[in-house]
């Protein structure tokens, strides 16, 4: 990217299918314009997210990250919720150590009838993180990563 | 070798207009184990469909990626068609770039670029994904119908009728929730008991049905076809089962005094009491909050009169559960508190209602008998005013939306009022007048032309009292002058809003509901009954205001849908399920703890001559749901989950570094 063009985040986002997937989706129906700027990855609780996803997606080049579920009380699981609210109040102290500005990362809830919530939340992430600027962290990593694919 | 196809939608011009449809089938074309790539109009039109399922078999392909609409569209349909062609279902993956993409974004390149990014991300991940098949599970052949106002007995009646086993559990005393209140009903003027009470009765003496009334759903385990229900029996103080509803209990209970609910309190009950004499079941309960033995020791005349001896002041609320394949949510509506409305009197002056207590007024079995009174002094209005939208579209009070049936009871009051009060004036207060039904414009034209209500366009903005009178304050902007009409009784029409507890309830149910409270279909068109939650199905008011005719409607809905669930012995179910690696499962028991189904077990592998080797986890498939918090609890990376697992999400995170 050169310079003078003015920097685009990329923002990876990782969701629950039946809240925020579905939120997205309303925002869609009901023409909700945001920045093009996120990029969704379905899972079908935000309990399923494993923090070194978070990891492996900063590595792979993303500037930020979203991720979101069901409000509390609301899990379509009935407490998945509650896992993934515990893991990201502890997370961003490990983003901290190795790191990575707190910025980059959102952590939210937005559920199915909440379509200009998840609007507001993609505008909302892609200032903060222009606000960071590019993460340059894992270039040299991720130039000197054996070739192939694979997790972990 | 894989060999993917992809299959671009344009979906008219929903996607076409922001995206570059050629573009995204050159660049998949591009992607490493894509083999196909073509677009076509209408990817889930029958000749869209048929060409996927040709290419899938000219070109053998090993996996499937369309990227058209969300998957919650037409993930069933494609995977129906794969299906057709010999292709497992589950290696067919939806690349949202509708809801996600074209209607979201107003750039042609960034939603283009944004478009492929999506496809490339599904290509990975259909590269990793793995022939499934469905799980079989049994289903228990019984509905819970949870509220027995008319759209509840309506669904609890079609299941019933069709031969399966209902429960009907209903929180108040009796059946027959708001519609049991009204007295005539537009736009027939057919007394509201008349036609409600045959179906109560229906619904009490059906052999299928069972009624629980004076009970509450407090828990609902499981899942589709096999649902556990904790409900909560309140304490009736009266046996039903000796009770014979004599009603001498009624006439001696000395405590007379307590407002009715039932007649919005304009009336008055007793502390042993039905809500109204054609409840059913037609057995008192003890409100223990008034009754003089259960909260003084004193009395006990009920006790002493009742032939049977049926009252049992020792009576405690009872806990039972009952398992259920599927659940319809009937819980109805409440209307807004009218103390809302300072501006409008009510609460400072008697002779302001609200139109639920102008209901019990014209009810022939209400407070008054029938009679319209002003509550202050017993009077007969001389004119009345009534002031529409109290509540309903208003942003102010944060409910936009129209409460769709008080345009239409308005004018059944004002009509019914001029009947009754041949020299009355009634005057309505509107924004707009909504009468989109069958033969309810027609009967708004008769309110007005024959029943000569007058109709003031405007909002009014306040009532006080002056003499003997009340002076409502408006404004008429047909003739762009402000009004004053001086009226002896005035009746707003408030808000019809989700009912007390919905959220509490919609969160025990596990289903979803609007920003306002009122619940969500997954599809507000084409699956108006359905909630995200498998099994469970909406009937009536809880989703959305509703008449009569809408109630039943969509009560009959809900019971077909149950009923398409109840009609087979096994169901088939997504298989979306978790698995232990048994090899290197550690048996730490993280798993065990978090599931929130207990869909995991402890499970002893033995060698043959049955000497235990070592104890792991085991996942019952036919329990699990698929949310995976235990794959990412698992700290020896031995669970994963078919359909979602690491290797599935590693891939999408990998094909956007290309990014």
């Amino acid at each position: 990217m050169s310079d003078t063009r003015e920097f685009v985040p990329r923002i990876t986002a990782f969701v629950c299918n039946w809240c925020t997937y579905a939120g997205a989706d309303l925002a869609g129906t009901t023409r909700l314009a945001y920045p093009a700027t996120v990029r969704i990855i379905r899972v079908p609780c935000s309990g399923r997210i494993d923090p070194v996803f978070l990891i492996k997606a900063f590595e792979k080049g993303a500037d930020g990250i979203i991720v979101s579920g069901c409000h509390p009380g609301d899990c379509h699981y009935s407490s998945g919720n509650y896992y993934a609210r515990r893991r990201w109040s502890i997370f961003p102290k490990l983003l901290e150590f190795i790191g990575i500005e707190p910025e980059r990362l959102t952590f939210t809830w937005v559920s199915a009838s909440e379509a200009r919530k998840w609007a507001d939340v993609v505008a909302e992430a892609t200032e903060r993180v222009k606000s960071v600027g590019p993460l340059a962290h894992f270039a040299p990593l991720a130039a000197a990563a054996p070739e192939g694919e694979g997790a972990l | 070798m894989a060999r993917i196809g992809v299959f671009v939608c344009h979906c008219g011009e929903n996607i076409a207009r922001t995206v570059d449809v050629k573009k995204v089938v050159d660049a998949a074309a591009q992607l490493p184990g894509v083999a196909v790539a073509s677009d076509y109009r209408y990817m889930c039109s029958e000749p869209g469909q048929r060409m996927i399922a040709d290419t899938i078999r000219e070109n053998r392909l090993t996996g499937l990626v369309v990227a058209a609409c969300s998957p919650q569209m037409h993930e069933k349909t494609f995977r129906r068609a794969a299906a057709s062609a010999g292709l497992n279902p589950y290696l067919v993956e939806m690349a949202n770039i509708r809801e996600h993409c074209s209607w979201v974004h107003e750039n042609r390149d960034e939603a283009t670029a944004k478009a492929i990014d999506i496809v490339s991300m599904m290509v990975a991940k259909v590269r990793q994904d793995e022939p499934l098949s469905s799980v079989k599970v049994p289903v228990t052949c019984r509905a819970l119908v949870i509220g027995g106002g008319i759209s509840g007995i309506e669904a609890a009646l079609s299941i019933a009728d069709s031969g399966v086993e209902v429960v009907l559990v209903e929180k108040e005393p009796s059946i027959g929730g708001h519609m049991a209140q009204l007295g005539e009903t537009f736009p027939t003027l057919d007394c509201s008991q008349c036609i409600l009470t045959p179906k109560m009765v229906e619904a009490a003496q059906h052999p299928n049905i069972r009624l629980m009334t004076y009970a509450e759903v407090e828990k609902l385990d499981g899942f589709v076809g096999n649902f556990k229900a904790t409900i909560r029996r309140k304490a009736r103080y009266v046996d039903a089962d000796l009770c014979t509803g004599c009603g001498a209990c009624l006439e001696k209970c000395p405590v007379k005094k307590v407002p009715s609910a039932f007649d919005e309190n304009l009336g008055p009950r007793t502390a042993i009491y039905r809500p109204f004499p054609q409840a059913v079941p037609n057995k008192p309960v003890i409100d223990a909050a008034a009754c003089l033995k259960l909260t003084k020791d004193a009395c006990g005349i009920c006790s002493k009169v009742c032939p049977t001896g049926a009252i049992k002041y020792d009576d405690a609320a009872s806990v039972i559960t009952e398992d259920f394949g599927a659940v319809i949510v009937a819980t109805g509506y409440d209307v807004l508190a009218a103390a809302e409305f300072g501006e409008y009197g009510y609460g400072k002056y008697a002779d302001v209602v609200t139109s639920l207590q102008f209901e019990r007024m014209e009810s022939a079995s209400g407070p008054t008998g029938g009679k319209i009174i002003r509550p202050s002094d017993g009077a007969e209005p001389r004119s009345i005013v009534f002031i529409q939208c109290c509540g309903s579209r208003d942003e102010a009070r944060g409910r936009p939306y129209c409460s769709k049936i008080c345009c239409m009871y308005t004018a059944k009051h004002a009509m019914l009022y001029k009947h009754k009060v041949h020299d009355g004036q009634a005057y309505v207060f509107y924004i707009d007048v909504r009468a989109g039904g069958k033969n309810y414009e027609e009967f708004v034209r008769r309110a007005v032309e024959k029943d000569s209500a007058l109709y003031l366009r405007g909002r009014v903005s306040h009532v006080y009292r002056e003499g003997g009178k009340l002076v409502v304050k408006g404004v008429d902007t047909l003739a762009g002058e402000a009004v004053e009409v001086k009226a002896d009784l005035v009746v707003l029409a408030t808000a019809v809003t989700p009912r007390a507890g919905a959220v509490a309830l919609a969160q025990t149910l596990g289903i979803s509901y609007d920003t306002y409270g009122f619940y969500s279909e997954v599809h507000p068109k084409l699956r108006p009954v359905e909630t995200s939650k498998a099994g469970v199905y909406l009937a009536g008011a809880c989703s959305a205001p509703r008449d009569i005719p809408d109630a039943v409607a969509s009560g009959a809905a809900a019971a077909a849908k149950a009923l398409s669930i109840l009609s087979a012995e096994t169901l088939e179910r997504e298989p979306t399920v978790a698995r232990v690696n048994d090899a290197t499962c550690v048996h730490c028991g993280n798993c065990i703890a978090a599931c929130p189904y207990d869909a995991i077990e402890d499970f002893e592998v033995r060698d043959r001559a049955g000497n235990l080797i070592k104890v792991i986890a085991r996942v019952n498939e036919s329990v699990c749901q698929g949310c995976g918090v235990c794959v990412a609890l698992c700290r020896s990376k031995s669970i994963d989950l078919a359909g979602f697992n690491d290797r599935q999400i590693y891939s999408q995170i990998d094909a956007l570094s290309a990014w």
